[in-house]
């Protein structure tokens, strides 16, 4: 697997909170077989994840007629998956979640996903309306994991 | 694709209310998690352990839902600890700042007895 040259697996999925499930597992599968460390395979599945549950809820505001399409490019040396939908994309600043804020309810409980993305991952991009749509880009490299190991 | 299923089940332990989840824990799990919980008068059910140990799957929508079940137990001068979670899924809880307002036990002896001390 290591010597192979650049390969992509493309799912399109609908816009249905479940659906994400789809994604993952087929993220660990495709990290697995390049070699990656279960540690951060699950890291990898809970950023795709909640970069899917953003696509789904927020992008294609749950519409089901619309696809969020998930792009996993592989190589030798990193894993790169493209999560893309119809919407206008991510323009916030992501900041750490206030827990206090959180528990006092002065703040939402939820709001936590693209946190944890920034925080799982070794890149992240977020684009929006481009040709193929807005799409959060995540990359995770296999150098960085033996550094984990 | 039905919707993922969370059991929710209730013991009494030594004093101590346990909560063992099974399933995933998603937005899908509110009425499950919220609604058990809510079943429960705090007078009655002071101290609360949670179980993770069947649970796969845990989104950002679910640990919302765990953050409702903190707020709302804080306020009601209710302790919730935790058990079971994977090391993954600890590694998250503390990322987003979830140990200061709950401990997080290696297995359920050791909860019981941080919760009965």
């Amino acid at each position: 697997m290591m010597a192979q040259p650049k390969a992509t697996v493309e799912l399109k999925l609908p816009s249905r909170l479940g659906f994400e499930k789809v994604a993952m597992g087929t993220a660990s599968h495709v990290a697995k077989l390049m070699g990656f460390s279960d540690p951060r395979i699950e890291d990898l599945k809970t950023a795709v994840s909640e970069a899917c549950l953003n696509a789904i809820e927020h992008g294609n505001k749950l519409q089901e007629s619309l696809s969020v399409v998930v792009i996993l490019t592989l190589d030798a040396a990193m894993l790169e998956v493209k999560v893309i939908d119809k919407g206008k994309g991510v323009t916030k600043k992501v900041t750490a979640p206030d827990m206090e804020k959180k528990l006092h309810g002065e703040e939402a409980s939820r709001g936590l996903g693209l946190f944890l993305i920034e925080n799982l991952v070794d890149e992240v991009e977020y684009v929006s309306e481009s040709v193929e749509g807005s799409y959060t880009r995540l990359v995770i490299h296999l150098e960085k994991d033996r550094e984990v190991k | 694709m039905d919707a993922p299923e969370t059991t929710v089940i209730v013991e009494e332990k030594s004093g101590v209310t346990l909560m063992r989840f099974e399933g995933d824990i998603t937005s899908f799990s509110e009425a499950a998690l919220l609604g058990t919980y809510r079943g429960l008068p705090p007078d009655e059910h002071k101290s609360i352990l949670l179980d993770f140990t069947k649970v796969e799957y845990i989104n950002s929508s679910g640990i919302a839902l765990i953050i409702t079940m903190l707020r709302e137990a804080s306020s009601a001068n209710q302790r919730v600890h935790c058990f079971g979670l994977t090391p993954h899924f600890k590694k998250v809880f503390e990322m987003v700042g979830l140990l200061r307002y709950t401990a997080i036990h290696p297995d359920e002896g050791a909860g019981l007895t941080a919760l009965t001390a």
